[in-house]
């Protein structure tokens, strides 16, 4: 009788009044299982191996500040060197021209293929392989370079996709005018494309921030530490973690704001449209 | 050069502006044009008619070589377009050559295709700087005056996203004027448009031929070819079924496919 009552019961519930009451468990469950961490967890001993004061601001004496600049400034270059490569290759492989549409298909899909971390050992080992081998601007020069050659095979493709998305009217109306392929391209293209793949763009320079941490594969001397070799030495030295979580939030601090900024941009391109 | 001079003697300067002979073209064996002749004279109004799928677009866009054509010949102001004829071989020109043909041609598109990162001023002023190197002072004096001419000239700082359809139509004249072209190609120019819109564009082509300008519009819009044109010319699957003045090809019409034409236009009109 009881429980005919409470399926009666059940029943009456709204969709909404259920859905309340599901995530009310969900809640209470979430409560519990953080109470237990809080409880069951050695506070003492997690700030002090990851978050002690002392080598927080060590890791500011020593110079995290520096390896905060390198980091940004790998992280540029590459860029730069990404974004030229991949509009170049981007053209390539929409162009008439066979050879030049099987060359950026050919890198393209090599280098996206390809862990970034293969591409930094393999420049690491160039200068043995190579006798006497040297690249300008050490160590800027290498990591441009191997950052850049990896990072422009991902733009290729954003930036390709950005082409192709501009009507072909525009290119119509830029020829109509007597405008030659190339100034079109330039100057009614490009432009548009790159209004379109700014959102996209902007991810591929987080993925690139992040990917600025394998430059100590490349072996760069102390001065040359970005952010992951800086607090990786660092740590090791005070055998501690803290040094290292502090290069970590550091990148958040590149990375969070670049976030907001790909969102703001999705939000415009969502309005104009 | 040369070849292009013998071509402009062949062709002597006349007050005939286009000559289009046997023009052919295909895409994918579906024959769109099947040997279209016209004759345009300098001042003439042309109104291009026709079904849906007649290929009238298709000739236009041949005229300024925005597609190449398979077959036959035409001729701008004596000049061959797209080809160099020597000794009656045909040669493709180069791509710079072409383009330096298509300036002196000024077309309008159906969805007006203006550049939409530039203002109204931008968009008149892009070509004659990049293409003729014309300075940009200059430029900005004289765009400034053409969207005055198209009634638009407080809206220069405009994008084209803050225009109107009409409005953005009336740019993209201006736009095309600003090469100063010998002849102007319209396709379908209000086709886009709201009805409201309609009248604003065509006024300003209808000034553009009391000016004296030769064109070419395909249009369904009769009451305007009607009042505007010299020569109609009506087109159907590919060949032109019959030309003529406006008053003889749209009132006293000779062949059955124009008067089923027509009547299916007048019906539309009637009952909407």
């Amino acid at each position: 009788m009881t429980s005919a009552t409470e399926t009666v019961e059940r029943k009456g519930l709204s969709p909404r009044q259920r859905a309340r009451r599901s995530r009310g468990i969900q809640y209470a469950v979430l409560v519990v299982l953080v109470l237990i961490a809080a409880v069951s967890a050695d506070w003492g001993q997690i700030v002090s191996v990851f978050f002690k004061p002392q080598f927080i601001k060590e890791a500011f004496q020593n110079g995290l500040l520096t390896a905060l600049v390198k980091t940004l400034e790998y992280t540029a270059g590459a860029f730069v060197i990404g974004l030229v490569g991949g509009t170049v290759l981007a053209l390539m492989k929409l162009s008439q021209v066979g050879p030049y549409r099987w060359i950026a298909t050919a890198y393209i899909e090599f280098f996206r293929g390809l862990p970034a971390i293969v591409v930094f050992i393999a420049f690491s080992l160039l200068p043995l392989a190579f006798e006497g081998m040297t690249i300008p601007w050490d160590p800027y020069g290498v990591v441009w370079l191997a950052l850049g050659i990896v990072a422009s095979a991902y733009m290729a493709e954003v930036i390709r996709a950005g082409i192709q998305a501009v009507p072909k009217g525009q290119v119509e109306a830029a020829r109509s005018l007597g405008m030659p392929a190339g100034l079109a391209t330039r100057k009614i293209v490009l432009p548009q494309a790159f209004r379109i793949v700014l959102p996209p763009l902007t991810n591929d320079l987080i993925l690139l921030v992040k990917d600025s941490s394998l430059v100590f594969m490349i072996g760069v001397a102390a001065d040359g530490y970005e952010l992951t070799g800086f607090g990786r030495d660092l740590a090791n030295t005070e055998a501690n973690l803290t040094p290292l979580v502090t290069a970590g939030f550091c990148y958040l601090l590149i990375t969070l704001p670049l976030g907001i900024l790909v969102r703001r941009l999705e939000a415009r391109t969502e309005r104009t449209r | 050069m040369t070849a292009a001079a013998a071509a402009e003697t062949a062709q002597p300067r006349t007050e005939r502006l286009v000559h289009a002979v046997n023009v052919t073209k295909s895409f994918h064996h579906n024959e769109v044009l099947k040997g279209i002749d016209l004759d345009v004279d300098r001042g003439q109004v042309v109104c291009l008619l026709g079904p849906s799928g007649s290929g009238k677009t298709t000739f236009l866009r041949c005229i300024n070589q925005l597609e190449t054509i398979d077959g036959g010949r035409i001729w701008v102001d004596g000049r061959l377009m797209g080809y160099d004829d020597r000794d009656g071989r045909l040669y493709r020109l180069k791509n710079k050559q072409i383009a330096a043909q298509r300036r002196e041609i000024g077309m309008v598109f159906q969805r007006f295709n203006l550049f939409p990162h530039m203002t109204a001023i931008e968009n008149v002023m892009e070509a004659p700087v990049q293409v003729k190197g014309e300075g940009k002072k200059e430029s900005r004096v004289r765009a400034q005056a053409l969207l005055d001419r198209v009634g638009l000239g407080d809206r220069c700082t405009a994008y084209p996203a803050q225009l109107s359809g009409g409005q953005q139509q009336r740019v993209a004249i201006a736009r095309a004027l600003a090469m100063q072209p010998k002849l102007m190609l319209f396709d379908e120019p209000t086709s886009a448009l709201d009805p409201e819109l309609v009248g604003e564009v065509l006024a300003v082509i209808r000034e553009l031929a009391d000016e004296g300008m030769t064109m070419i519009v395909v249009t369904h819009e009769m009451s305007f070819a009607r009042d505007v044109a010299d020569t109609v010319v009506f087109m159907d699957a590919g060949v032109v079924v019959e030309a003529g003045r406006p008053r003889e090809v749209l009132g006293n019409p000779q062949h059955q496919r124009t008067k089923t034409f027509l009547t299916r236009l007048h019906s539309e009109h009637d009952h909407p």
